[in-house]
């Protein structure tokens, strides 16, 4: 399968998330320029994380602007899978592709470190090869991830089952001090109404390989290229 | 016009001035004054420092690149090559902590990618007051914020450092930063000015008013009145410079560059002159085609900005369409502003008219060079004395080391690092506060390890020893990780060199680092120097910072401090012999910076690194840590720490040194003899780490075995540490966090 890897000028995981994709997992990848407008017929489409335009207004707030995201938004509305990964989730959030809002870190301070996520979902297409439960672990990198979304919203994501992933302790159970960033109801990750866009802080891309101390964030990958194979997306998404 | 005051405001002596003239053969303008002050500052032209740089080893087969560019470079294997530098922006930092840290963050990247290089990872070396005190917090504050507001934006992790506390730090704090790129070594590109009529390209942020002056006020005391300085800060922006970074390695991709450089301090009027000079050409530029960001700038200002974000290009003939496209990508504008001459002279015109004329060489080979008096500090006489007997009462050892593992300086620094994003670029294998960093270099099998390291107390009591052993701990932490170190680079911070006894200290530092890197076979390749760390005519301790780069040619056979498994035998290699001169338990205990740094062999050093790598090489031991504050006693209680609750129970020899068994047994416990490394071996594999430690030289003893949740240590046969690791390492975990939690009224 392939994977597009989109470059904002302030992306600085992209290439992480292209060698997770091209050399850990054997797969085709590409990088493409956020002012391009063709996604080169990929399988699956990645936001990467960074501080797409500077971010010096509000995380991820101008990225929608880029000509490409056009062909984000289309592709995702075909039925396209879709990750935002940290910056790129903040840019989903900005672009309307997933609802809610990225507020700064509780402690006001920027937090790396790794952290357990549960998976509550596994019918999206980057969970399908988890169980459900499945503690992961996998670092956070970011000042903004304090995910936010009123009491209506939260409801409304609890009933559509789209909170994907939250931050536990290691055995799975939630916790204040196992929530790195203050996320209301400890949401790490959630993904669209119809399942294909998903969007989390932590980075599953820095956790595919066990010298780099966890290789959890692999499953992500291999459930969108189980899901691409299994062409479980009717009509594919690349074609307009 | 020129008159005392206006010398006096530009940093000037009279005599130097008088040199202006005669090389000039006639007295310079305004903005001809200014170029020289910058030029000439101590921060420039080393003017203090150069006769004793010039002492230092700099030179190997595994050197590609030694000082004089903007990075130094070494041979890494199959034709890559790792680009490296550290350096200080102290001044700044104390003026405005953030923006201070944060553009010094970004000067050093610019140093590494100006070379060709993918700066793939930084590093700090921070010295701060003491805690206890709200304004040094703030400034801790701050300069973390900014150096990982840069860092983490600009996506290039920072993968380690060090933090030390010392009241001589208080109105005076120590930041320095590391970095390191990796290049294909034929990639390599310098700072350099040549082809006639090549064209000479500004590109980056625009010009401001910001840090007019900055390399001069960098290269003066600090008083009262230094906080009306802040206009000599600048700002910075990482996303500038991350547009200038991934432009500038694309535009490298071309070969239509003759040269780069990057406006740092002294801005475009160092980078015109350093290049021309390098190159033996000229450079003419039009200051009134420079893009500014406010109206109404002289040439004088234009010339001296430090604004953040620049660098200067010359491009080959022809080619200019083809680096404009590059750039345009990026959203960034190349604006040709000048040429490259022939006749040796930076020529400065505005809208044609020429402001400034002034050979190359007046600047930068004629500078002045002072061989300044030395002459032997009067303090020295007291403070190395140490009458251990005289040392009053003291804890329990389990009390003591309780508070040395509490101490700001030996304390974890999560709470500092987990501010920096330091795993991005996902080739981080050894993270923060497990030793040296490494990263592995993705395409190979192999990974480079960096240390950097100072410590003033162990300088101000002897620099030249002081120098030596922070050399050899760089070095060692280096071996730690399992890596050869190959080369090193120096942060020299000191004090005013227009007295005589900060420049015997920096002389005898100098020296010191010299003979250490000569017998370790690290040669420096390039570094800083920060004089003028004083306020109020009070110095810091003499703080030389050196960062070493090593190589593994197995990623995956690094070590790291921690234990690994319940029932492994502990070793260690070296001896110690109760020195206690200098240490973190004389501060910490008994609130004494008295006696002399401990003594260092260094022939015994490199044979004790040579072992480490052979011994990771090997795949014989599971880890290694070296024993520095706080002695072995640290070094045993860092070992169990993030292991997973591994403790340890080992009996060390005791050591003769006072009257009273306490005095001894804490000698023996927290003395910092240097060239000791705890390492841990599955039980079967002792006899072949002894018998390699017997082969190599090394004295190696087996003092207990891994396991249990207790950290017990026994000197000469008697329990002397029983303590429940799980305590211990909550205090040290959370001692520094401690300093910081929001303290509600």
């Amino acid at each position: 399968m392939k994977f597009a890897v989109i470059v904002f000028p302030g992306s600085n995981c992209d290439h992480d998330a292209y060698y997770a994709a091209s050399h850990v997992l054997g797969q085709d990848a590409e990088l493409i320029w956020h002012k391009e407008t063709d996604l080169k017929a990929a399988d699956a489409v990645i936001l990467p994380g960074g501080f797409a335009h500077g971010d010096y207004l509000r995380t991820g707030a101008m990225a929608r602007f880029s000509p490409i995201m056009r062909e984000v938004q289309a592709f995702a509305a075909r039925g396209g899978p879709v990750l935002g990964i940290c910056n790129g989730f903040q840019v989903m959030l900005e672009a309307g592709l997933l609802p809610g809002a990225m507020l700064r870190n509780r402690s006001l301070k920027f937090l790396c470190q790794q952290v357990h996520v549960r998976v509550e979902q596994t019918d999206t297409p980057f969970t399908s090869a988890c169980r459900r439960g499945q503690v992961l672990t996998i670092p956070v990198a970011h000042g903004e991830g304090n995910y936010f979304a009123d009491p209506e919203l939260l409801a409304r994501l609890e009933k559509n089952h789209q909170i994907v992933f939250r931050y536990t302790s290691a055995e799975g159970e939630l916790s204040e001090e196992s929530n790195p960033n203050g996320s209301v109801a400890a949401i790490a990750g959630i993904c669209n109404q119809t399942r294909n866009v998903v969007g989390l802080m932590p980075h599953p891309e820095r956790a595919c390989e066990s010298i780099l101390g966890s290789a959890d964030g692999l499953i992500i990958f291999e459930s969108v290229m189980q899901f691409v194979k299994s062409g479980a997306l009717v009509g594919g998404a690349q074609s307009a | 016009m020129i008159d005392p005051q206006v010398l006096e405001r530009h940093g000037l002596k009279p005599d130097e001035y008088e040199r202006i003239v005669s090389l000039m053969g006639r007295e310079p303008n305004l903005t001809e004054l200014g170029i020289f002050s910058v030029m000439w500052s101590e921060h420039c032209s080393y003017k203090s420092s150069r006769v004793h740089l010039k002492t230092l080893p700099t030179e190997g087969p595994q050197v590609l690149q030694g000082p004089g560019e903007n990075a130094g470079a070494i041979d890494i294997g199959d034709g890559l090559t790792a680009v490296f530098k550290i350096e200080s922006h102290n001044h700044p930092s104390f003026i405005e902590p953030y923006q201070g840290a944060a553009t010094g963050v970004g000067g050093i990247i610019r140093d590494i990618f100006t070379m060709g290089a993918r700066p793939i990872a930084l590093m700090n070396s921070l010295r701060f007051g003491s805690l206890d005190e709200s304004a040094t917090r703030r400034i801790l504050e701050g300069v973390v914020a900014g150096i990982a507001g840069y860092g983490n934006s600009i996506g290039i992790p920072t993968i380690g450092g060090e933090i030390a506390f010392e009241p001589a730090y208080s109105g005076n704090p120590l930041v320095n930063v590391f970095c390191l790129g990796t290049a294909k070594a034929s990639d390599i590109i310098k700072g350099v000015a040549s082809g006639v009529g090549n064209a000479v390209y500004y590109v980056g942020a625009k010009t401001g008013r910001d840090g007019i002056h900055g390399a001069t006020m960098a290269s003066a005391e600090f008083d009262d009145k230094s906080a009306e300085k802040r206009p000599a800060v600048q700002v910075g922006d990482p996303f500038m410079e991350k547009l200038l970074l991934e432009a500038c390695l694309e535009v490298m991709q071309t070969d239509a560059l003759i040269g780069i450089q990057d406006m740092g301090a002294a801005g475009l009027t160092c980078s015109t002159t350093e290049m021309g000079s390098r190159g033996g050409a000229g450079i003419e530029i039009d200051v009134s085609l420079v893009p500014q960001r406010e109206s109404g700038m002289t040439p004088y200002e234009t010339m001296l900005s430090e604004s953040q974000e620049r660098m200067l290009l010359v491009v080959k003939k022809g080619r200019e369409h083809e680096v404009e496209q590059v750039f345009e990508k990026w959203d960034l504008h190349a604006v040709h502003i000048g040429d490259v001459t022939s006749d040796g002279f930076l020529r400065v015109k505005n809208r044609g008219e020429v402001v400034a004329e002034i050979p190359n060489r007046a600047l930068t080979d004629e500078a002045p060079v002072y061989r300044r008096p030395m002459e032997k500090p009067a303090y020295l006489a007291q403070v190395r004395v140490l009458d251990l007997n005289l040392l009053g009462p003291a804890p329990k050892s389990e009390d003591a080391l309780l508070r040395l593992l509490a101490s700001p300086a030996i304390a974890s620094k999560r709470w500092v690092y987990r501010q920096y994003d330091h795993m991005v670029r996902t080739n981080t294998v050894n993270l923060p506060g497990l030793g040296a960093g490494v990263v592995r270099i993705k395409g190979t099998d192999r990974a480079l390890a960096m240390s950097v390291d100072g410590n003033g107390r162990y300088c101000y009591l002897d620099p030249y020893r002081g120098a030596m052993l922070a050399v050899a701990e760089a070095a060692r932490n280096v071996a730690c990780t399992g890596a050869r170190p190959l080369a090193a680079t120096n942060c020299l911070n000191f004090g005013n060199p227009e007295r005589p006894a900060i420049m015997w200290q920096f002389a005898k530092a100098v020296e010191g680092i010299g003979a250490a890197c000569r017998a370790l076979d690290v040669p420096i390749t390039g570094g800083n120097v920060s004089l003028y760390n004083e306020t109020d005519g009070n110095p810091i301790y003499p703080t030389p910072v050196i960062g070493v780069v090593g190589m593994l040619d197995h990623a995956d056979r690094v070590l790291s401090r921690r234990f690994q498994t319940a029932g492994d035998a502990v070793i260690l290699l070296g001896v110690g012999h109760g020195e206690l001169g200098g240490s973190e338990y004389l501060k910490v205990v008994h609130d004494q910076v008295l006696g002399e740094p401990p003594a260092l062999d260094l022939k015994a050093e490199r044979a004790l690194q040579d072992l480490l790598v052979a011994l990771a090489d090997a795949q014989l031991i599971q880890s290694a840590h070296d024993c520095s504050d706080g002695g072995v006693a640290v070094a045993l209680a860092e070992c169990c720490f993030d292991s997973a609750g591994i403790g340890a129970d080992v009996e060390l020899e005791g050591v003769n040194v006072a009257q009273t068994d306490q005095v001894n047994i804490a000698a023996a416990l927290f003395g910092e003899s240097a060239t000791r490394v705890v390492v841990s071996t599955a039980e079967a594999g002792v006899p072949k780490v002894l018998a390699m430690a017997s082969a190599c030289g090394v004295p190696a003893r087996r003092i207990g075995r891994t396991g249990g949740e207790v950290l017990r240590i026994g000197v000469a046969g008697r329990t002397a540490v029983e303590m429940s690791l799980k305590e211990a390492e909550r205090m040290w975990a959370s001692a520094l966090e401690r300093y910081f939690v929001r303290r509600v009224a």
